[in-house]
């Protein structure tokens, strides 16, 4: 059945390359060529400048909480602003930026490394990728609306959702356009790896990057649409008299956090599996080594999004669940340890005795593996509930979410984007600004969120714009390594913008241990990736 | 192991509070007080030592690799690349790693779900922004109170020194005497708040529409400082939790001197008041109610909350603004949101917020005093 379809697809590319040959004159050239396009490069490289730009807006808005969290008292802003700087850091980093630089990922690597030419839908990726600037606009605009953005947590929960101004409803709209963006991206790729792979390449053949995005986007496809619902419902409580979780109207504001954190829980995971994915090449790459247990990292990551569906109420042990529901869900969630430590072995037994080097994709590898660790420790920590019912809700909550979600999807994003420059832009970056990069990333993403967990440990709430004394050394300490965290992030832009310009030209292999077949495509690589379809031993 | 990890992490801890005397714990959890909090505070200190064994090992592992299978100290790559036995061995080690650390936590989920046969009951109530309290059951039965936060806003806005306990004191504490089962009910007037006092182990939401219950038994007297952990909108982090632990004595006397200040409430409802006493009375409440929004000078925020001054509400009837008060009312500015009901607070101090603001700022109005005797009869 995937045999037949595959030649069908074949099939029907080669009767659009075809005509694609015929009109390479016609190419429209400037904007309309963004705009038009359906190259599964160009695409791949507009999400990764979109998400970038959008995490240098959140990034804004993050420096924005640490200036006024700099000392205790209310310096800069009014506390309903202080509320809305919170709720679109989380919302446009969560939703702008981590996601949609997977997503690009996905559309410049999985073509390359199953041996396609493009992606599957090529219009419809086009689709979804246009869809995403008109969301962020949406974002943007609701902080010049009468009440401004949105200022309910990024989680939205309800009732306080209810009232919100006409921000809240930009917002929701904004979510509804770029789910449906991720549920269209994830179709595409979901097709483009079952019927379009080399032939000779089985399941079991696919490299990690392509598995993990395979299990990714089936998570997507899963819970995107219950996230839809869960704020489809607060809209029509919000303006068409319904009440799911109004409890005046006989609704449960708690259903509420069931519904979100079903999708919200998974949507941890669908940040992770990718970037998973890609250290999974970046060390064996510069261990010179095959990835050890190649067959137990598919399980693994195939274990972890199971159990994603099972434990997210996790995050509301404090709602007042029976006990029997916070046993189960607390021995669920330790459960997804066994999995993840799994994978960090696996990585482990891959650098051993290898022979290894350590360029900058490479250290941001190793420098995920190390941080990530530790967000994973305090997870640990979270889920265990006695404990939780002390820091839930606190400081200590920052810090374990942003040693995963900073260290562990953001550094490895880095390690890919190091690692696959050479073969996206036919260039060598500059290895000293990369590693100047690395060792500023590392050393101020510790300064500014170590300390978190201190605070919370100590009592300090999340998503206070003021707070007792006894909490302010620690505050400051984590002001200041935020802006150097976030004034570091430059030296990347830099780094990117001086290899896509010039710089030593980069071979097909670029990497002496890479393994693939993206580098056995020409650095740059082609338009079209894989014009006749290469064979897999 | 148990005993030796307690001894060295407890030997630190208390090393550290003793440096800072009085202090609160700077980094790790408050002392605890009752039974809950000190088991939590020991499952955190047992995990504390599993994961930092844990770390060491396999990070040891991973920067001895670092150190030795160097390119560039002549390592030459093994070609080995998969091991069922230590693919299984890793699976099931930490399977029971994790059973057994999350065995000793069962119990302690019991404990502090078990809320049966409280001496006390207290419903404790999430208002934007302050707690009330009302004792449903046990010594102090019908005691009732608002409890609001005191620290003045010219400290909040950098105009005097912060005091000691800033941001973490309020006009009215809830008290409860030591060593008795205090059943607390938690519920909401508007959105979702959660209370939490470290120092008990304690933190439940406060959910509108729905009543979900905790428990502490204070070991010690003192008084001990929590706040709202739930974003409940622009004052979420101003809205504290003070608990004051009194010997079962001085709880008596406590409660006797509430119910008479309670049967003094009642009096002024009844009586006439000058303007001179609405007006100070009005100002104070105006300060600790509606300033947060109308903002001090009456005069509220740009594209967020209604100015006061000249308003039409303020210079019509005064029966109007009453009802306006006590229901609360859908945003001027913006269509969903609202100014929350304030029916909760005593007449006298609705009365006099009202006249305060028919008086300030150049108000004028045919109405210009309000009676505690007019807002009785309007609810």
């Amino acid at each position: 059945m995937s045999q037949t379809t595959a030649a069908a697809v074949g099939h029907a590319h080669d009767h659009a390359h075809d005509h694609g040959d015929h009109g390479h004159g016609h190419h429209p050239t400037g904007f309309m060529r963004w705009l038009t396009t359906t190259n599964h490069k160009d695409i791949g490289s507009m999400y990764l400048w979109f998400s970038f730009t959008m995490f240098l807006m959140g990034g804004v808005l993050a420096l924005g909480i640490r200036a006024e969290l700099f000392k205790p008292g209310l310096q800069l802003w009014h506390p309903e602003f202080f509320n809305q700087l919170t709720t679109m850091h989380g919302v446009i980093m969560v939703f702008g930026a981590i996601m949609p630089a997977f997503v690009g990922f996905a559309n410049w690597l999985v073509p390359m490394q199953i041996g396609a030419p493009d992606m599957a839908f090529a219009r419809m990726n086009n689709w979804s990728f246009w869809l995403l600037p008109p969301a962020a606009l949406l974002l943007v605009i609701s902080f010049f609306v009468p009440g401004g953005a949105a200022a309910g947590g990024w989680t939205l929960y309800a009732p306080l959702t209810s009232q919100m101004g006409p921000g809240m409803d930009l917002a929701i709209f904004a979510l509804h356009i770029l789910g449906a963006s991720s549920i269209m991206g994830s179709i595409n790729i979901v097709v483009t790896i079952l019927n379009m792979r080399a032939p000779g390449m089985t399941l079991m053949k696919m490299p990690m990057f392509v598995w993990t995005w395979l299990i990714t986007a089936y998570l997507l496809i899963a819970v995107m649409p219950v996230l839809a619902g869960a704020i489809t419902m607060t809209l029509t409580d919000r303006h068409f008299g319904t009440s799911f979780f109004n409890a005046a109207g006989g609704g449960d504001p708690v259903m509420y956090q069931h519904v979100f954190w079903f999708f919200g829980h998974p949507e941890v995971y669908i940040m992770i599996l990718p970037a998973f994915g890609i250290v999974s090449h970046v060390i064996p790459a510069f261990a010179r080594k095959p990835l050890f247990g190649y067959s137990s990292m598919v399980y693994a990551t195939s274990s972890i999004a199971i159990l994603s569906f099972i434990v997210w109420a996790h995050h509301m042990f404090v709602v007042g669940m029976p006990a029997a529901g916070v046993l189960f869900f607390m021995y669920a969630t330790v459960l997804i340890a066994v999995p993840t430590g799994v994978k960090v072995f696996n990585w482990l037994a891959t650098m051993w005795r290898g022979s290894m080097t350590f360029e900058t994709p490479m250290l941001f590898a190793v420098g995920f593996l190390f941080v990530f660790s530790m967000g994973g420790f305090t997870g640990l920590v979270c889920a265990i509930a006695p404990i939780d019912l002390q820091i839930q809700d606190t400081y200590y909550v920052v810090a374990h979410f942003h040693y995963v979600l900073v260290a562990g999807s953001l550094f490895a994003l880095f390690s890919g984007a190091y690692f696959w420059l050479p073969k996206w832009t036919g260039h060598m970056y500059s290895e000293s600004l990369g590693k100047l990069h690395f060792w500023l990333s590392l050393i101020f993403f510790n300064i500014t969120f170590f300390p978190m967990h201190f605070l919370g440990l100590a009592g300090m709430p999340r998503r206070i714009p003021d707070y007792a004394t006894q909490f302010a050394d620690f505050n400051m300490i984590a002001s200041i390594g935020a802006f150097g965290f976030g004034l570091s992030q430059l030296v990347f832009l830099v780094a990117v913008l001086k290899c896509v310009r010039g710089g030593e030209k980069a071979t097909a292999q670029v990497w002496e241990g890479a393994e693939g077949l993206e580098w056995t495509l020409p650095s740059p690589a082609p338009y079209h990736s894989f014009e006749v379809p290469p064979q897999v031993k | 192991m148990k005993h030796l990890s307690r001894s060295l992490f407890g030997g630190a801890v208390a090393l550290m509070s003793s440096v800072a005397l009085a202090e609160p714990a700077k980094y790790i959890f408050q002392p605890p007080v009752t039974s809950v909090a000190r088991d939590i505070f020991d499952l955190h200190t047992s995990m504390m030592w599993i994961i930092t064994f844990i770390f060491v090992a396999v990070f040891g592992v991973m920067f001895y690799s670092i150190w030795k299978h160097r390119k560039s100290v002549g390592a030459k790559p093994a070609q080995f690349h998969e091991s069922t036995t230590v693919e299984i061995a890793w699976t099931v080690i930490p399977v029971i790693i994790l059973v057994a650390m999350a065995f000793p936590a069962t119990r302690v989920v019991l404990e502090y779900k078990d809320t049966s046969n409280p001496d006390l009951t207290v419903k404790a109530t999430g208002y934007q922004w302050k707690w009330g309290y009302d004792y449903i059951k046990g010594e102090g039965e019908g005691i009732s109170m608002l409890s609001t936060l005191t620290t003045p806003r010219d400290q909040i806005e950098g105009d005097a020194p912060k005091g000691e306990n800033y941001l973490r004191e309020v006009d009215n504490m809830l008290t409860v005497p030591v060593g008795k089962k205090v059943r607390i009910l938690t519920t909401a007037n508007d959105v979702i708040h959660s209370f939490w006092v470290p120092e008990f182990g304690v933190k439940q939401d406060a959910i509108p529409g729905f009543v979900r219950d905790t428990w502490f038994r204070a070991e010690k007297e003192g008084i001990y400082r929590g706040q709202c952990v739930e974003l409940c909108g622009k004052d979420h982090g101003f809205m504290p939790i003070v608990v004051n632990v009194l010997s079962a004595e001085k709880y008596t006397a406590w409660v006797a001197s509430q119910k008479a200040a309670a049967a003094g409430v009642a009096d002024e409802a009844a009586r006439e008041w000058t303007k001179a006493e609405l007006m100070a009375r009005g100002e104070k409440a105006y300060g600790a109610v509606c300033a947060a929004c109308h903002q001090p000078t009456g005069q509220g925020l740009a594209n967020a909350f209604p100015t006061l001054v000249g308003s039409k509400v303020v210079a019509g009837p005064a029966i109007d603004q009453i009802k306006l008060v006590l229901a609360g009312r859908k945003g001027v500015f913006m269509p969903t949101s609202q100014m929350p009901a304030q029916a909760m607070l005593p007449d006298a101090d609705i009365a006099a917020v009202i006249t305060y603001t028919r008086n300030s700022w150049g108000n004028r109005s045919d109405e210009s005093i309000v009676q505690p005797s007019a807002v009785k009869a309007a609810r």
